[in-house]
């Protein structure tokens, strides 16, 4: 540790390009947090649902509707808890674009097993009681400005009312939000009732999109599963069950592979990243040769010398990636609130361990060249050099 | 002025030729443009293929018209009786057969794997009839044989069948009530079409036990008969639908994602510019205080401080270009061409696209890299020429 200060009065010995060349790394760990957060946000939602729920879609794809006697049926089969009937409702706030997620949903089965979506119990009881209640994220009413007692006019995208309108209002009764924060992404959507949307609806009427099932031992799912596709194989209605985390991991799978595209995209900012601060390190040391040789003068061992440049770069690239990261969690908030589905931003502790790493790993990479030649010189060349 | 432009050249061409001597630090500046605007243009020309493959779909005389309200194909309903009204609607053109050339047609999703995978994936089965090919000339089977109607086959769009597992002739796919066959491949100049499988719209109507359409799309007499046959059709009272010209509702299908990685590609571009431009400050630093000497010596017999400012703009100009050229070139290298399928929101199916390295962005590219290098050079450019020339002389 007695060496720090040689090692920081080096940095500092051209203070434009330490800044220079610190500001291009912390930019490059700018770019690993926030790219590492939504690819954090896009699995994250898949790792964390539940085990405990099945979810039970038509055989050939997630489009297709199934009777609501199915509700019956699974609810009667011995490991399953509850069941809650769900519809995609499809449709749009105002325009098109205010594109979020609604769910008709059966709502005392369905709040009852997510325990992750929390709201007061007034609020819920209001739920329960009014037909055409509707409830809302909170990163949603903080975008749209709704507020509980609103009526919100929701264009129908699929499901025209009974009498061919196409307007549907329903009065937001609550606003929910995650129990852990970093839940909301995957909880951005509305709620509304499953009997009310079905009664209402022009055509469609007695079906659901598809069924959650709670189980009661989440050992037992798998074997759940099979059981209700058995229970309609060879019906007109067969069925595909997973649990909710298989489900939601297949489906992030049809977006392609995210991780891959946003790792190439590191891996191309680290390899630009590498040439630029490789080639001031290499300046640096050549430039202070004959100090490095009044260092060896003065019994300064190899070794030590390598170290001395390796702690250089170490603590560059160290405080350099540590700003980066800074500036990630101070972007990364604001950033959120612009992308649907991505409220959960933030940098995970997996994420600051990672970026250590590779922080540890670019400065070996970029110092190690210039510090085995530092240890290298001969004391006579490097002083008679200059 | 003459002798000040013939100052730049020969200073600059002095830059210029000495750069094969300052060739590590000069690499930082080609490198590290061209890393950025790799990345830039490989992002972009993601974006540039899923939005060219959506607009090149369909054709200004061809109409789609779906339910009232509807955004999309998948949530559209239309029952026989609106669709009737669409066949009888002025402005239809005339099939060979003599009758409207207009097709009603059910749009589905099945759950097909992609090739070395298992998990499913949203790929559209349309529901049309053998008339597909006079309505969508485009079209054409280039591999076995169109389904026979009423019989569970199919034929897989050449994207379709490149892209997932079980597609190709011969092979059985899910479809609706049990396995069909597949019969035949066919090609749509690389449109949204050719990421489809097409059935026969009676058999898939019998397996799917549902009775209404879900669009129709109609041939018209010509593109200009187009606001006609949607006037009528919107001031009918007996139906509410609406209708739009294929090539406008395809393009509108390609917006948020497009917008997505277009914002994906600019933020990751502008972020890693900034980081870029400090290696170009620091390079260009670098190359004026070794040169501090003879910037000094020029300036001393005579040559004016606009020379010294801009040759050493056009040395990190040359570099800048020169990197935003590599980078350009490398992300057509890898990337022009490359197919990748992905689900599009807009539509819920699955698309397969090409990423497209065009023109256009090529020279966004370079525009990019020579606005970095601009700047790049810009204040170490100042420097040389701000310090006094007997402080530069001596400091050697």
């Amino acid at each position: 540790m007695k060496y720090f200060p040689l090692i920081w009065a080096a940095l500092g010995r051209r203070k434009p390009r330490t800044i220079l060349t610190g500001l291009s790394i912390a930019i490059a760990f700018l770019l690993y947090g926030m790219l590492n957060a939504v690819n954090v946000a896009f699995n994250y939602g898949a790792e964390m649902s539940g085990v405990d729920r099945l979810v039970t879609t038509g055989r050939y794809s997630i489009t297709q509707i199934l009777p609501y006697g199915h509700a019956h049926q699974i609810r009667s089969l011995p490991g399953v808890t509850s069941v809650a009937a769900s519809d995609w409702f499809g449709g749009y706030y105002q325009d098109q674009r205010n594109f979020f997620p609604q769910f008709a949903v059966e709502q005392e089965e369905y709040l009852g097993m997510y325990p992750e979506i929390v709201l007061p119990e007034q609020e819920k009881q209001a739920f329960f009681t009014t037909r055409t209640g509707a409830l809302v994220a909170k990163t949603l009413a903080d975008r749209y400005h709704w507020k509980v007692g609103d009526k919100i006019p929701m264009q129908a995208g699929i499901w025209p009312l009974k009498g061919g309108g196409n307007v549907w209002t329903f009065d937001l009764v609550g606003i929910f939000d995650t129990a852990n924060p970093k839940d909301r992404g995957q909880y951005e959507m509305m709620l509304i009732r499953h009997d009310y949307f079905d009664e209402a609806r022009q055509f469609g009427t007695g079906t659901a999109g598809w069924y959650v099932s709670k189980v009661k031992h989440p050992s037992e799912a798998g074997t759940l599963a099979k059981l209700i596709d058995n229970t309609f194989a060879n019906s007109p209605n067969e069925t595909r069950t997973d649990t909710e985390k298989a489900f939601n991991q297949s489906f992030m799978k049809q977006l392609g592979d995210i991780g891959l595209i946003i790792s190439s995209i590191l891996g191309a900012v680290f390899f630009t990243l590498l040439f630029l601060t490789g080639n001031t390190m290499m300046q640096s040391v050549r430039e202070r040769i004959p100090e490095l040789a009044v260092l060896k003068t003065l019994g300064y061992t190899d070794p030590l010398i390598l170290a001395l440049v390796l702690g250089e770069a170490l603590l560059l690239t160290l405080i350099s990636a540590l700003l980066g990261l800074a500036m990630a969690t101070m972007v990364l908030p604001s950033l959120a609130s612009q992308l649907p589905g991505l409220s959960g931003l933030t940098i995970t502790l997996p994420t600051i361990y990672g970026a250590l790493g590779v922080a540890v790993l670019l400065s070996f990479i970029v110092g190690l060249p210039p510090a085995l030649r530092a240890m290298r010189l001969n004391i006579v060349d490097a002083l008679m050099g200059h | 002025m003459a002798s000040s432009l013939q100052q730049v050249i020969s200073v600059t061409a002095m830059n210029i030729r000495s750069i094969p001597s300052r060739l590590g630090t000069s690499l930082v500046i080609v490198v590290g443009i061209a890393g950025v605007v790799g990345v830039m243009v490989a992002l972009l020309s993601m974006a540039k293929g899923f939005e060219l493959t959506l607009a090149s779909t369909g054709r200004d005389d061809r109409a789609i018209i779906m339910r009232g309200g509807s955004n999309d194909e998948l949530s559209s309903v239309l029952v026989r009786e609106q669709a009737q009204v669409v066949l009888d609607a002025p402005g239809v053109a005339k099939g060979s057969d003599g009758k409207p050339l207009a097709i009603g047609e059910l749009f589905m999703i099945t759950d097909v794997a992609k090739r070395g995978a298992t998990s499913p994936n949203n790929v559209v089965v349309r529901g049309t009839t053998a008339r597909v090919f006079e309505l969508r000339p485009e079209a054409k089977i280039v591999e076995g044989r169109m389904f026979t109607p009423g019989v569970r086959e199919v034929v897989a769009g050449r994207s379709a069948q490149r892209q997932f597992a079980g597609l190709n002739i011969g092979d059985k796919v899910d479809v609706r009530d049990g396995p069909w066959t597949v019969v035949g491949v066919f090609e749509s100049k690389g449109d949204v079409h050719e990421s489809e499988i097409w059935v026969d719209v009676d058999a898939l109507m019998t397996a799917s036990r549902r009775g209404a359409y879900n669009t129709v799309t109609a041939q018209l007499t010509s593109a200009d008969a187009f606001q006609g046959f949607k006037d009528a059709l919107t001031s009918d009272p007996r139906v509410t639908i609406q209708a739009q010209r294929e090539p406008e509702y395809y393009a509108s299908r390609s917006e948020t994602l497009n917008k997505m990685i277009t914002v994906l590609g600019y933020s990751v571009a502008i972020i890693m510019g900034i980081g870029a431009l400090f290696g170009a400050l620091n390079t260009m630093y670098a190359a004026v205080a070794t040169r501090s000497v003879e910037i000094a010596t020029l300036r001393a017999i005579g040559f004016g401080n606009g020379p010294v400012v801009i040759s050493v703009i056009l040395e990190s100009l040359v570099l800048a270009a020169a990197g935003g050229i590599i980078g350009g070139a490398v992300a057509y290298l890898f990337f022009n061409g490359y197919t990748v399928s992905t689900l599009n929101m807009q539509t819920f199916s699955q698309v397969a696209f090409q990423f497209r390295v065009t023109p256009d962005l090529l020279w966004k590219g370079v525009i990019w890299a020579c606005s970095i290098g601009l700047i790049g050079g810009l204040f170490p450019s100042i420097r040389a020429a701000r310090v006094p020339i007997v402080d530069a002389l001596r400091s050697s």
